[in-house]
């Protein structure tokens, strides 16, 4: 048997365990561990990324225990439209989000300055400021956590892929036959659970980094508390010249890419589609509930000013007509 | 006085049908919170494609509390100040009632929980989920019993 090493899996492995070494060594400020319960957000320096996918690798590995293993011949469905998603036979996919990849690394080849460059950098979940994945799951199995995490709890989701369709990057993945749903009404409700990125949050509990910044050996992530990590990415953008994308996309995430090519153009030039996220510009998908919510303390208001008004009339028209019988 | 009360009454039939057919959009929209309208063939429906857009549910949801809110809002001041006078709430009112201010308390827990830098505890967030539904299907079961039994909200002073 002969073994052949890559230039590229000797980076990976080589430098994965020198960053491991460089980044377990150095001692975890509270903030980062989440103790202070402040919003943590993560830098995402694309220049330094190098594509060795260390962090894919670092990522199923850490997370192995809380991957989906599916009960096997799945509850059939009604009505038939409901389709299976199933990755349990494609567990070791590695350019796309599933329920067993919750990170990888996407590719832009774009021209800068006439000179054709290639742009590698890790997508997973952006975790949202006020993610509408948590805001409108209906069972509270999606929830945002105080240091910036927004998590989907596998013993309570039912696999209905809300999140997915309201995430404005279509983050979470589902995985049939596995969780509640089998417990309840597996043939009428439910189909699976949701997985994505939970930012290790059992990591950062213990006090240790999440696995793909520990692991990565160009140091390409960060994480710190927000304002931190947001005056961090510009001081690097106005050196550069460089572009944000995070800071304001969806009125806010904790997942801040600096580039020093524009978004419109990675975006343009990344694969996307199922599993493989956009880097387009992204309004605030739950402004309308801020707005509404003003509406709701307004209305009320309005409500007793009208009965109280109505009575008022009553009341004086009352008094007009036994002024008149007098 | 006859006049007034019977002002009153037209005004009280009239809000009453408005906040049946609201009540019924509250519950359309709020049911199609769950994954269940494409699924189950309701989006399929004729002029009803809308119903598995999920933001758009949340949007008619969201107005019509506020108008809830000041229906609501304008029947518990009107009733102190006037109704409480003209006729007495029945036995399965203060039901409704009950269940009602489970469902807004609820509702408005809901809606703080949307709002951006307000977070609950897992445990809470998932308590208000489904125990605003639960209430909301509760409250159509109670509904549905008095509606067999004809019961009503109100009954006369002299009854």
């Amino acid at each position: 048997m002969t073994t052949s090493i890559s230039r590229r899996t000797f980076l990976k492995g080589g430098l994965a365990a020198a960053g491991a070494i460089a980044a377990s060594s150095l001692p975890l400020p509270a903030a980062v561990k989440g103790e202070t319960g402040q919003e943590l957000a993560t830098l995402i320096d694309i220049r330094k990324c190098i594509g060795c996918e260390a962090c894919v690798e670092a990522c199923k590995e850490a997370n192995a225990a809380k991957f989906p293993e599916p009960e096997k011949p799945f509850p059939k469905m009604y009505p038939s439209r409901v389709k299976v998603s199933d990755w349990s036979d494609k567990r070791e996919v590695m350019d796309r989000l599933t329920p067993y990849n919750w990170v990888f690394i996407q590719e832009a080849r774009v021209t800068v300055n006439g000179k054709e460059e290639t742009y590698t950098f890790p997508r997973r979940c952006m975790h949202c400021q006020n993610p509408p994945c948590a805001d409108l799951c209906p069972w509270g199995a999606a929830r945002k956590l105080k240091n910036g995490i927004t998590r989907i709890d596998a013993d309570i989701c039912l696999g209905g892929a809300k999140c997915e369709k309201v995430c404005p990057w279509h983050i979470p993945q589902r995985q049939t036959g596995v969780g509640l749903y089998l417990d309840i009404l597996p043939g009428l409700a439910g189909n699976g659970v949701m997985y994505k990125c939970d930012r290790c949050y059992n990591r950062l509990e213990a006090g240790n980094l999440p696995a793909c910044i520990e692991v990565c050996p160009e140091n390409v992530q960060k994480i710190g508390p927000r304002n931190e990590i947001i005056k961090e990415a510009h001081a690097i953008a106005k050196e550069i010249n460089g572009y944000i994308y995070g800071e304001k996309e969806n009125g806010g995430t904790n997942t801040i890419y600096v580039s020093p090519v524009p978004f419109k153009d990675l975006n343009r030039a990344i694969e996307k589609g199922p599993g493989r996220p956009h880097l387009k510009p992204v309004s605030d998908a739950m402004a309308h509930a801020d707005n509404l919510a003003k509406a709701m303390v307004i209305a009320p208001i309005a409500g007793i000013a009208a009965a109280a008004g109505k009575f008022y009339a009553a009341s004086k028209k009352r008094g007009q007509h036994e002024e008149g019988r007098k | 006085m006859k006049t007034y009360a019977r002002e009153s009454a037209a005004d009280r039939k009239w809000l009453k049908r408005f906040y049946i057919m609201l009540f019924a959009v509250m519950a359309f929209t709020g049911f199609g919170q769950m994954p269940i309208f494409k699924r189950y063939y309701i989006a399929d429906v004729p002029g009803l494609g809308w119903s598995a857009d999920y933001y758009k549910t949340h949007y008619i949801h969201y107005v019509g509390a506020a108008l809830l809110l000041g229906l609501l809002a304008y029947w518990m001041v009107d009733y102190l100040l006037t109704g409480r006078r003209e006729f007495r709430l029945t036995g399965s009112a203060y039901v409704r009632i009950a269940l009602l201010a489970g469902i807004v308390i609820t509702g408005i827990f809901r809606v703080l929980k949307n709002l951006p830098d307000v977070v609950f505890s897992p445990g809470f967030t998932m308590f208000i989920d489904i125990a605003h539904l639960g209430f909301m299907m509760v409250y159509l079961m109670a509904a549905l019993i008095f509606l067999i039994f004809r019961s009503g909200w109100t009954q006369g002073i002299d009854d």
